[in-house]
């Protein structure tokens, strides 16, 4: 028997499967006490509600909409047993395609869900809000995947994504808290301290984006003119990045007094919002969110029915043939990788005036590089990679969630378990999936 | 300073087989990257001319300049004089005060003891270049190590129920342990690597913040010390440490009632130095890896690897196995950083330990073009960089940041070289360039 990448997924399925059940097995186990009225760890159960979000805003105690009460062992046994059932069928058959990425993200997916319940075994979570988390933390993500797209169709890998983040997203706050001092003064005039001073949070996401643009305007210096290798001019950008935000913030953001206080408001789409579930899962958010969805949606159609895509994913395959009907290859490179900065420049305005307001050094915390492998998840396609971004983030919003509950499993693990699922899709699906031809190679005419 | 830095060392390069046997061939190779530091610095003292903090100026006033342009030309020879001091600051931060005789061992023990990370980190960078790889895990691999040769130093006597191990099983155990903790994080992305495809470059990087998360669980966990307010582990047993080379006495109930180890001891403070055997294993280390590399057929096999994987299959030679050999062998070298921090210089480990170790190495690979006799006067550049930044903040108030925009920038002028050459008028030279295996697939 052949070990094949299907094979190892599936065994992977297994052990995870088994060590999730021991692991709950043991510790609903260890809560059973004398005193305590469950008997057994069959008893305990886990309630999902889903709460009424047009009543939650006159009266926070509103009954929800539902209330789904599922018994945890059982449930979670249900799940470990489908995935086991599958990850063997995965290892008899070894399916050559199309078995891989499905089965692992089904792990993924239910695994955190069988830790969702685990953790509020005996309580109650807010499923809307858990979901509504996952779309805003994969925010930043998706948008860097987008990024990463743009440059890689048109042949540039940009491993530089992290740094162009994080240089948005000291130079966005900084345009953003400078500006208020100049329009403002020392501080807000009263009839806009309770609103939201909309001109100098936006010349900060306008200064993020350019930022954005100048780093890859570097990369694209280095690479294209300089033809450095991509992956050591991405990395050069990455450096500096925390040389320069650093330097920023110790010499000038600390001492710098700001009249600004708060960043993007919270912006409900009206009556959509108060749908229950999916209003606070879509339209319950702050702007770049919005942003996000409506640029993975044109990245989609840009890159799949105009010509500018056309090309540029002529370029990223075959630039040489491209070259010969006319097309400037190195020119689009550039203006592409530009482009692809100033889209990471809004994942960095997500993180300083969006996510949280304010820039701390190193904030983007590796996000760029999670970026970086949602969209080789989704196969460099916008609409894969959103999709990418939310299984990701959705370790992330799941490593908050559980913090507010008295969990078994260490905080260490939790917080590790972004990167962890980032390193085993990776290892899983790179394989099948194929970066356009040219992408990583200097063009020479 | 650059200069005085890098000329000695290239001196040794000429032991080296090279391809033109001109008499000063090591000259030409040399001249870029020296000129590349010259540049990065002199980038660097604009930015410390124009960004000197207002405290250290004389105050703006709007009656005596009237714009802030005014201002800032007033204030240009005030500037100048801070931008020299902040570079006389990271000199004698680096070397020494000259004028103060007794200060120049310790600022040059100093410079060596934070070379000796660099040394091995660099090392470990520059093998996984030569096959061809994009190592950016040396700091996971680092945590690993310290943390595995940590364990055996401060725990194994327990583990075998006896209050102490004769030094002779207790520090190559402590060696061997962090060598292979960090080896086997190396192994790791190499795996994947080698195996599935999944870049090297992202799923190090995975890993050096999963190393972060296991070493502050470890250290609020099993290893923590229970004694100690701050978060660590114990000290290490004084038969696991490496020994200072010459320092004074230590006060034994300042460490733990651990008394650790000098070769030479003596009163004067002058000479209470804080460098260590690890700058030994570490020159040590790079005279293995030279002769791994020019003198064997695994480094042959590496380096064919590295440059021409095709035919290197073609050779019948085995692209996992070599993959995972070197990344294996750069993670045990990464890991022997880390080790020889933990038991040659601090003692014991803290949740705070490494910072920015892996990318720095990087940066000294690259400098060194991952020649493992220049990673030494690279290192020790790095080193004294690190060093007198310290001192640089003192004089100037100018963050250490700065360190890092400098380096950046050397890797830039470095890995494009043209625009070097362009500066300085230089003419190209013939090959040398650095890629490598580029692609996300396999």
């Amino acid at each position: 028997m052949k070990f094949t990448r299907a094979r190892g997924v599936g065994l992977l399925g297994i052990f995870i499967a088994i060590v999730l059940l021991f692991a709950v097995n043991n510790s609903l186990g260890n809560k059973i006490t004398e005193t305590s009225k469950i008997q057994s760890i069959w008893d305990f159960t886990s309630t999902i509600r889903i709460p009424d979000s047009a009543k939650l805003k006159e009266d926070p105690k509103a009954p929800p909409v539902a209330a789904i009460e599922l018994p945890t062992m059982i449930t979670i046994s249900l799940i470990c047993g489908a995935l086991i059932l599958v990850g063997g069928t995965l290892i008899a058959k070894n399916p050559e395609r199309g078995w891989v990425a499905p089965y692992m993200s089904s792990v993924i997916g239910f695994g955190f869900f069988s830790i969702l319940l685990w953790a509020v075994a005996n309580n109650s979570v807010d499923l809307s809000d858990t979901l509504s988390r996952v779309v805003r933390l994969g925010t930043p993500i998706a948008i860097g995947a987008l990024a990463g797209i743009v440059c890689e169709r048109s042949g540039v890998v940009n491993i530089g994504i992290e740094g162009m983040m994080l240089t948005a997203a000291c130079f966005g706050y900084a345009a953003a808290a400078i500006s208020a001092r100049m329009i403002y003064g020392e501080s807000l005039p009263a009839n806009v301290v309770k609103g939201v001073v909309w001109l100098p949070l936006i010349i900060g996401i306008l200064g993020a984006i350019l930022t954005g643009g100048m780093m890859a305007a570097l990369h694209a210096w280095l690479s294209i003119r300089f033809k450095v290798d991509q992956v050591i001019s991405g990395t050069v950008i990455n450096i500096m990045a925390v040389g320069i935000t650093g330097f920023t913030r110790t010499n000038f953001l600390l001492k710098f007094e700001s009249p600004l206080r708060a960043g993007l408001p919270q912006m409900p789409l009206g009556p959509l919002a108060d749908i229950p579930l999916l209003g606070p899962i879509l339209f319950d958010h702050k702007p770049i969110t919005y942003l996000m969805i409506l640029m993975v949606i044109g990245l989609n159609f840009f890159l799949f029915r105009t010509v500018w895509g056309l090309r540029t994913r002529a370029i990223g395959e075959h630039p040489k043939a491209a070259d010969t009907v006319g097309i400037n290859v190195n020119r689009m490179r550039y203006r592409n990788v530009i482009i692809g900065g100033m889209i990471a420049g809004v994942a960095g305005a997500w993180f300083s005036l969006e996510g949280s307001f304010g820039f701390d050094d190193g904030m983007t915390n590796g996000q760029g590089f999670i970026s970086l492998a949602a969209m080789i998840f989704g196969k460099w396609n916008p609409i894969g990679a959103f999709g990418g971004s939310l299984l990701f983030s959705s370790a992330d919003a799941l490593q908050l969630k559980v913090q507010a509950y008295n969990f078994d499993l260490p905080s260490q693990f939790m917080q590790m378990l972004p990167y962890v699922v980032t390193l085993i899709v990776l290892a899983g699906v790179i394989g099948r999936a194929k970066p356009p031809a040219a992408s990583g190679k200097v063009y020479e005419k | 300073m650059a200069n005085e830095q890098q000329a000695p060392a290239e001196t040794k390069k000429t032991t080296e087989p090279q391809p033109s046997k001109r008499r000063f061939g090591w000259l030409n190779e040399a001249i870029v990257p020296l000129l590349a530091i010259l540049t990065a610095v002199l980038i660097g003292a604009v930015i410390v001319f124009v960004s000197i903090p207002g405290n250290k100026l004389p105050t703006f006033d709007l009656n005596i300049y009237g714009s802030r342009s005014d201002w800032f030309f007033s204030t240009i020879p005030e500037r100048l004089r801070v931008t020299l001091s902040a570079f006389t600051g990271l000199f004698s931060g680096a070397f020494g005060d000259w004028t103060k005789p007794s200060t120049i061992p310790v600022a040059i023990s100093n410079t060596l003891v934070e070379s000796t990370p660099y040394i091995l980190a660099g090392l470990a960078v520059a093998v996984t270049f030569k096959a061809g790889l994009f190592n950016v895990g040396a700091e996971g691999q680092l945590l690993m190590g310290a943390l595995g040769s940590v364990a055996v130093a401060a725990f194994m006597p327990q583990w075998f129920g006896v209050a102490s191990l004769p030094a002779i099983i207790h520090l190559p155990a402590a060696l061997l342990a962090g060598v292979i903790a960090g080896g086997l994080w190396g192994i790791i992305p190499g795996y994947l690597r080698a195996k599935t495809g999944a870049h090297e470059v992202i799923t190090t990087i995975m890993l050096n913040y999963i190393a972060l998360q296991v070493m502050d669980y470890l250290i609020n966990g099993v290893m923590k010390d229970k004694s100690a307010t701050l978060q660590r582990t114990p000290f290490i047993h004084e038969n696991a440490a490496l020994p200072r080379i010459i320092s004074k006495a230590t006060d034994p109930s300042l460490t733990g009632g651990q008394a650790y180890p000098r070769l030479f001891t003596t009163t004067s403070s002058t000479w209470d130095l804080r460098i260590h055997m690890g700058i030994v294993l570490a020159f040590l280390m790079v005279g293995f890896i030279w002769w791994l590399m020019n003198r064997t057929p695994k480094g042959f096999e590496i380096k064919t690897v590295g440059e021409n994987p095709e035919a290197a299959r073609y050779a019948g030679m085995s692209i996992t196995g070599t993959v995972v050999g070197a990344m294996g062998l750069s993670g045990a070298l990464a890991g022997l950083a880390g080790t020889s921090q933990v038991i040659g210089l601090e003692y014991n480990l803290k949740a705070v330990f490494s910072s920015g170790l892996g990318f720095d190495s990087l940066a000294i690979a690259l400098l060194a073009k991952s020649n493992p006799i220049a990673i030494v006067p690279a290192a020790l550049f790095w080193g004294a960089l690190r060093t007198g930044a310290g001192a640089m903040q003192v004089n100037t108030g100018i963050s250490i940041n700065l360190i890092q925009i400098i380096q950046a920038l050397v890797i830039m002028f470095i890995a494009a070289d043209q625009i070097v050459r362009w500066i300085y008028r230089i003419k190209q030279a013939e090959g040398g360039k650095i890629t490598f295996n580029r692609s996300w697939g396999k």
